[in-house]
C-alpha cells in the first residue's frame, strides 16, 4: 500500500484511490461537492483543493484538486495552509454569488451539503453586491421538487440520473453560468430511480416533494432502520417520523445490497402509513350482514378468543408481513392449519426458489455490480426488482471498464475519462424477456419470446456452455461463450417455474465448467422467501375444503386467489378474523379486524431473495389500538407467551431450524452502549415540552420500547451505534448524508463493524 | 472604630430618608419598559399583511427548553406558514434565542410581561394567540422579496437584488 504525508505523517492509503477519497477515509475533513464515491471525480467544483509538494524539501508547493489527483507513494501534501484555506474559500464565495438565501423555506436545509461546506470553509459573509441570477423551475411530477435557483453546477444530478441510472429525461441545458438542470420542458421525471436526486444534490435543487406536505427538518425528525417491503431486493431505508406521521423515507446504505441508491418505489412507496385506508380501531359486527363497527381492544379480543376456541381454526399468512407475525400464527393455528397466503404461481416459485437457492449459491446486489457478465430470464426487472436493474446496469457500464483500462490506464474513478474511453461499449449483459424492458438498452444483445421460449433459450445456453463449439451465430453460444470467459457470472430469473428451472441449468453448466456462476431470483415481496421457508400448505388446498374459523394476517384473499374461489371460500368461512394495516376487500368481509401496526412501526424480521434475514425498527410507537400483528396473535393465545420480540424471535429460531441464526440479524433488546439505549431522536430535537402541551402542559413520559435497544427518546448513547442501528447519518460539522463517510471502514465500502443482517440459507454448492 | 462603623451605617440609613422612593405603585402606576424587553412572544406580519413566519422551525432548534412546536404546511402556491404553532410559556424561560435565531424577523419578544395564570394549563398559547396584525419591532423587512423563491409573492427575477429569469435557449452570454 502507498504511503501518503499529510503534514509530515506518513500515512498508508490504498492505490487505486484519489487522494479526495483517500483523506476523507483518513477521517480528515476536505469540503467537496462533485466527486461522489458511486459516481467518481469529474473535478468540477474545484471545492477540493489540496496543495501537494514535489519533495520533502518543497515548501512552496502547488494547489491541486484532490479528487482529480491519484494516489501515489511518497506523495507529500498539506490539507490546512492558508493558501488553500483561502483558495476554498474563494471558490465558495464564487459558487454563492447567486444562491438565493431562502435556506429558512428551503427542505434541504439542515441536511444541506452546501450548508456544511460553506461553514466548513468559514465564508460566513457576503461581499457581492451586484445583482443574482435567478431560474424558472420546472414541475417535475409528483415526486421531485425543483428549485433551480439554488443550484451550485457540480453536475452530480445529470451524472447520477443519465450516466449512472440511464434516464433519458433529465440533462442539462444552455451555456456558460446559464447551465440549466432540468428536463426539456415540465413533465413527470421518468426514471425509476429519480428519487435519488433528493440525495445526490448537495443543494436543494431537487428535494422531496411528498415529504413537503408535513415537512420537518432532520433534527427533528424521530427515525428508525429499516427494510424496504416493497419487493423482494430488501434494501434498508430509514424511516422518519414526526407528530406521528411517516415524513420521508431516506436511503440507508448497505455495501452488499442497496449501496447510496434507492428505488422510487421504495422511497415514495411507504404512504400507506399515513394512508386514509389506515385501520386504527379495531373492528367488528354483531352478526353476518350487520355493519362492522369500532370496538374496544378487549372487546375484539374477546370476540376473536371465542371465535378460535375449541374450533377447527386456519391461518393464512402473508409475504408483507414479518416472519415473527408468521411465526406466531402459525404456533396460534398449528403446523397442519397454516396455508402460505401465497397465490398460485408464487406458491410455487417460492418453494422452488427456496430449493434452488439450498442448491446454489447467490449474488448480492453488489456482487451483481462487480460481476463479469449476466443473463436475466424472463424477468422485467425494472417492475419486479428495480434496484436489481440498477445494479446489472452498473456491471454493463462497469465491465467495458475494467477491460479498456488496463489497455489505457486511466483510474477507474476518473469519470469523464472512463466514459470518453469507453464511449458506448456495452458489457457482457442479456436480456431474454417476453417483451421490451427499460434494461434493454443496457444488454449486449437482447431476446423477446413467450416464457416456455425464453426457458428454451436458457436450456440451449447451459447446453452450450457443457459443449462449447466453434459455430457463434447463435444467439446461445454467443450468451455462453460470454458467461464462460467470465470470472463471475450471475444468472438473473424468477416468477415462472420453467424459466428459473433453466437459470439453474445454466448456472449448474458453468459450475460444471468450474465458472463462479451465482443464481439470483427476484421475490415480489419483502418476505416471500421467509414465508416459504416457514413452510405451509399452498392456498389452494383450503379453498376446496373450506373452515369454520378462518385468521387472515395482512393479507386479502382478493388478491391471492381467483375472484370466484375467493368469494366462495369467504362465504364458507363463519368466522372471519382479519389483522390488517388498511382497508381491503377481505377486511370488508371479516367478522373482527384487528388493527396491525405497519412496517414503519413495529420491530420484524424479513427474508430478502438471498435469504438475508434484516431487522426492521419502529420508528415510532403505533397508536394505542395498534399492535404488531405477532402481538395481536400471541394475545389471542390462552396465555402471553411473548412479552417482547426477542421472545417470539427467540422462539421462532427454536421452532423452526431455518431460523437459527435470525435473531443474529441485529442485537436484542437487552443490548446497550456505555450502559445506554440508542436514541432514534437527535440531540437537537425540538420542541418536546411543547409537542402535546396543548393536551396536558404536563410532559407525558416517552412510549418504552421492550423490543429493541432504540430509545423512543433523544437521550441515549452518542457514540456510533452497531451498523443494525443506525438511525440517522450524522457527524460533527456533516449534517447532511455526506455524513455516512464516517460511518464506513472505507469509503464506499462496508459499515463499520460489518453490514447488518445474516444470510440464513448456505447453498449445498460452494461459491 | 466598632462604634464608628455603627454611627455611619445609621447615617447613611437616615439620609435615605430624604431620597425619592424608586418603587413603583403597580398596577395603578406601570414601570416603563424598554422596546426591547424580552416578554410575552409574538409573531408578526410583513408589511404586505402577511404572515411572516414561514415554519422554517429554526426557533424551535434554538429554545433551549423545547418549548416551541409548530407545523409546516404550504398554501396553493407553495409559501409556506405554520400550520400550528404553539409556545408553552409555563417551560419558557424569555431568552430571546428564538427571536434571534429568526430568519424573518416573525418571532418577536415584546415588552409585555403580564400573562400570570392560575391554571398553568393556560399558559400553552396557540397560534391564535400570538398571531398580532403588525410587523412589531421591525417594520420593513420581508423575506420574501429577497430570498429566490416565487411563491406567489412576486415573480422569479422580480425580488430584490436579481436579474430576470435566464433564457436557457439563449448563447448569448
Ligand atoms: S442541480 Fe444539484 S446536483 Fe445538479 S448540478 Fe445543481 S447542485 Fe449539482
Ligand atoms: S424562526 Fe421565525 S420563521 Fe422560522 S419557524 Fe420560528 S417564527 Fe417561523
Ligand atoms: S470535488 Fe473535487 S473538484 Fe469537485
Amino acid at each position: 500500500m502507498p504511503v501518503i504525508y499529510i503534514d509530515d505523517q506518513p500515512y498508508e492509503v490504498a492505490a487505486h484511490h484519489n487522494l479526495l477519497h483517500a483523506c476523507l477515509g483518513l477521517g480528515f475533513d476536505i469540503p467537496y461537492f462533485c466527486w461522489h464515491p458511486a459516481l467518481g471525480s469529474v473535478g468540477a467544483c474545484r471545492q477540493c483543493a489540496v496543495k501537494v509538494f514535489r519533495d520533502e524539501h518543497d515548501r512552496r508547493g502547488q494547489i491541486v484538486m484532490s479528487c482529480m489527483t491519484p494516489v501515489r507513494d511518497g506523495l507529500r501534501l498539506t490539507i490546512d495552509d492558508p493558501d488553500v484555506r483561502r483558495f476554498r474559500a474563494t471558490i465558495i464565495e464564487w459558487l454563492m454569488v447567486n444562491h438565493p438565501h431562502d435556506c429558512p423555506v428551503c427542505d434541504e436545509g439542515g441536511h444541506c451539503h452546501l450548508q456544511d461546506m460553506t461553514v466548513m470553509t468559514g465564508h460566513n459573509y457576503r461581499r457581492h453586491r451586484f445583482a443574482k441570477r435567478t431560474h424558472r423551475n420546472q414541475d417535475l411530477g409528483p415526486h421531485i421538487h425543483h428549485e433551480m435557483n439554488r443550484c451550485i453546477q457540480c453536475y452530480r444530478c445529470v451524472r447520477f440520473y443519465h450516466d449512472y441510472a440511464g434516464g433519458k429525461d433529465l440533462n442539462v441545458f444552455g451555456a456558460h453560468h446559464h447551465v440549466y438542470f432540468g428536463r426539456h420542458e415540465s413533465g413527470a421525471l421518468e426514471s425509476e430511480f429519480a428519487g435519488n436526486l433528493v440525495e445526490v444534490c448537495p443543494t436543494g435543487v431537487f428535494t422531496d416533494k411528498p415529504a413537503r406536505r408535513y415537512y420537518a427538518r432532520k433534527w427533528d425528525l424521530q427515525s428508525a432502520p429499516s427494510v424496504c417491503g416493497q419487493c423482494g431486493v430488501g434494501c434498508n431505508v430509514l424511516f422518519n417520523e414526526r407528530y406521528g406521521k411517516l415524513v420521508r423515507v431516506d436511503n440507508r446504505y448497505h455495501y452488499e445490497i442497496n449501496g447510496y441508491f434507492l428505488c422510487d418505489r421504495g422511497r415514495f412507496g411507504h404512504d400507506f402509513v399515513n394512508g386514509e385506508e389506515r385501520i386504527r380501531r379495531p373492528l367488528a359486527r354483531e352478526s353476518r350482514g350487520a355493519s362492522l363497527r369500532e370496538t374496544s381492544a378487549d372487546d375484539a379480543l374477546s370476540r376473536a378468543t371465542q371465535a378460535v376456541a375449541g374450533r377447527r381454526v386456519i391461518g393464512i399468512g402473508s409475504p408483507r408481513a414479518s416472519l415473527e407475525a408468521n411465526f406466531a400464527l402459525r404456533e396460534l393455528v398449528g403446523a397442519d392449519s397454516f396455508y402460505l397466503g401465497l397465490s398460485d404461481a408464487e406458491f410455487k416459485s417460492a418453494n422452488l426458489s427456496l430449493a434452488l437457492l439450498r442448491e446454489l449459491p447467490t449474488a448480492s446486489l453488489h456482487e451483481i455490480e462487480t460481476a463479469d457478465a449476466a443473463l436475466v430470464l424472463g424477468e422485467d426487472l425494472l417492475t419486479t426488482a428495480p434496484r436489481m436493474a440498477l445494479a446489472l446496469r452498473q456491471l454493463a457500464r462497469r465491465q467495458p471498464t475494467a477491460e479498456s483500462i488496463v489497455a489505457c490506464p486511466v483510474p477507474e474513478w476518473n469519470d469523464q475519462a472512463v466514459r470518453e474511453l469507453v464511449q458506448q461499449q456495452k458489457g457482457s449483459l442479456f436480456s431474454a424477456t417476453p417483451g421490451p424492458t427499460k434494461l434493454d438498452e443496457d444488454a449486449a444483445a437482447v431476446y423477446y419470446g413467450e416464457l416456455d421460449e425464453i426457458a428454451g433459450l436458457g436450456l440451449a445456453v447451459a447446453a452450450a456452455v457443457d459443449q462449447p463449439s466453434a459455430e457463434t451465430d447463435s444467439l446461445a453460444t454467443q450468451i455462453a461463450t460470454a458467461l464462460r470467459n467470465a470470472k463471475r457470472a450471475v444468472i438473473v430469473s424468477g416468477g415462472n417455474e420453467a424459466v428459473m428451472q433453466a437459470a439453474a441449468a445454466v448456472v449448474r453448466a458453468l459450475r460444471r465448467a468450474g465458472r463462479d456462476a451465482a443464481l439470483c431470483l427476484t421475490q415480489p415481496e419483502g418476505d416471500t422467501l421467509g414465508l416459504a421457508m416457514l413452510g405451509g400448505r399452498a392456498l389452494s388446498e383450503v379453498v376446496r375444503d373450506g373452515a369454520e374459523c378462518v385468521i387472515v394476517l395482512e393479507n386479502d384473499l382478493f388478491a391471492r386467489l381467483p375472484e370466484a374461489d375467493a368469494t366462495a371460500f369467504l362465504e364458507r368461512t363463519k368466522t372471519l378474523i382479519v389483522l390488517d394495516h388498511s382497508i381491503t376487500r377481505t377486511t370488508a368481509r371479516a367478522d373482527v379486524v384487528l388493527p396491525a401496526a405497519t412496517i414503519a412501526e413495529s420491530t420484524g424480521t424479513f427474508v430478502n431473495y438471498e435469504g438475508r434475514a434484516q431487522r426492521c425498527f419502529s420508528a415510532f410507537a403505533p397508536q394505542p389500538d395498534v399492535r404488531e400483528s405477532w402481538r395481536w396473535l400471541d394475545a389471542l393465545r390462552s396465555s402471553l407467551f411473548w412479552p417482547t420480540f426477542d421472545d417470539v424471535c427467540r422462539a421462532m429460531a427454536q421452532a423452526v431450524p431455518a431460523f437459527a441464526k435470525a435473531p443474529d440479524a441485529a442485537p436484542s433488546a437487552a443490548f446497550r452502549q456505555i450502559g445506554n439505549k440508542i436514541p432514534r431522536q437527535s440531540p437537537r430535537f425540538s420542541g418536546r415540552t411543547a409537542i402535546t402541551a396543548q393536551l396536558n402542559v404536563s410532559e407525558p413520559k416517552p412510549p418504552d420500547d421492550p423490543d429493541s435497544p432504540l430509545a423512543f427518546s433523544m437521550e441515549g448513547s452518542r457514540e456510533q451505534p452497531p451498523p443494525a442501528l443506525i438511525a440517522r447519518y450524522w457527524a460533527p460539522g456533516w449534517n447532511s448524508v455526506q455524513a455516512l463517510n464516517k460511518f464506513q471502514q472505507e469509503i464506499g465500502g462496508p459499515l463499520r463493524g460489518g453490514d447488518p443482517g445474516v444470510r440464513l440459507i448456505e447453498p449445498e454448492a460452494k461459491p | 472604630m466598632p462604634i464608628y462603623s455603627a454611627l455611619r451605617s445609621l447615617w447613611h440609613v437616615f439620609k435615605h430618608t430624604f431620597r425619592r422612593p424608586i418603587t413603583v405603585q403597580y398596577p395603578e402606576e406601570r414601570p416603563r419598559i424598554p422596546p426591547r424587553w424580552r416578554g410575552r412572544i409574538i409573531l408578526s406580519r410583513d408589511p404586505a399583511g402577511g404572515e411572516r413566519c414561514v415554519a422554517c422551525y429554526l426557533c424551535s432548534a434554538a429554545c433551549p427548553v423545547g418549548c416551541i412546536a409548530l407545523q409546516a404546511a404550504e398554501d396553493e402556491h407553495g409559501r409556506r406558514y405554520p400550520a400550528f404553532f404553539r409556545i408553552n410559556f409555563s417551560r419558557c424561560i424569555f431568552c430571546g434565542y428564538c427571536e434571534e435565531a429568526c430568519p424573518t424577523r416573525a418571532i418577536q419578544l415584546t415588552p409585555d410581561f403580564e400573562m400570570c395564570e392560575y391554571d398553568r394549563q393556560n399558559l400553552v398559547y396557540e397560534k391564535e394567540d400570538l398571531l398580532i396584525s403588525g410587523p412589531g419591532k421591525y417594520p420593513d423587512y420581508d423575506f420574501y422579496r429577497v430570498a429566490g423563491v416565487a411563491v406567489g409573492v412576486k415573480d422569479k427575477g422580480a425580488g430584490e437584488r436579481e436579474l430576470p429569469p435566464v433564457d436557457v435557449r439563449s448563447l448569448l452570454p
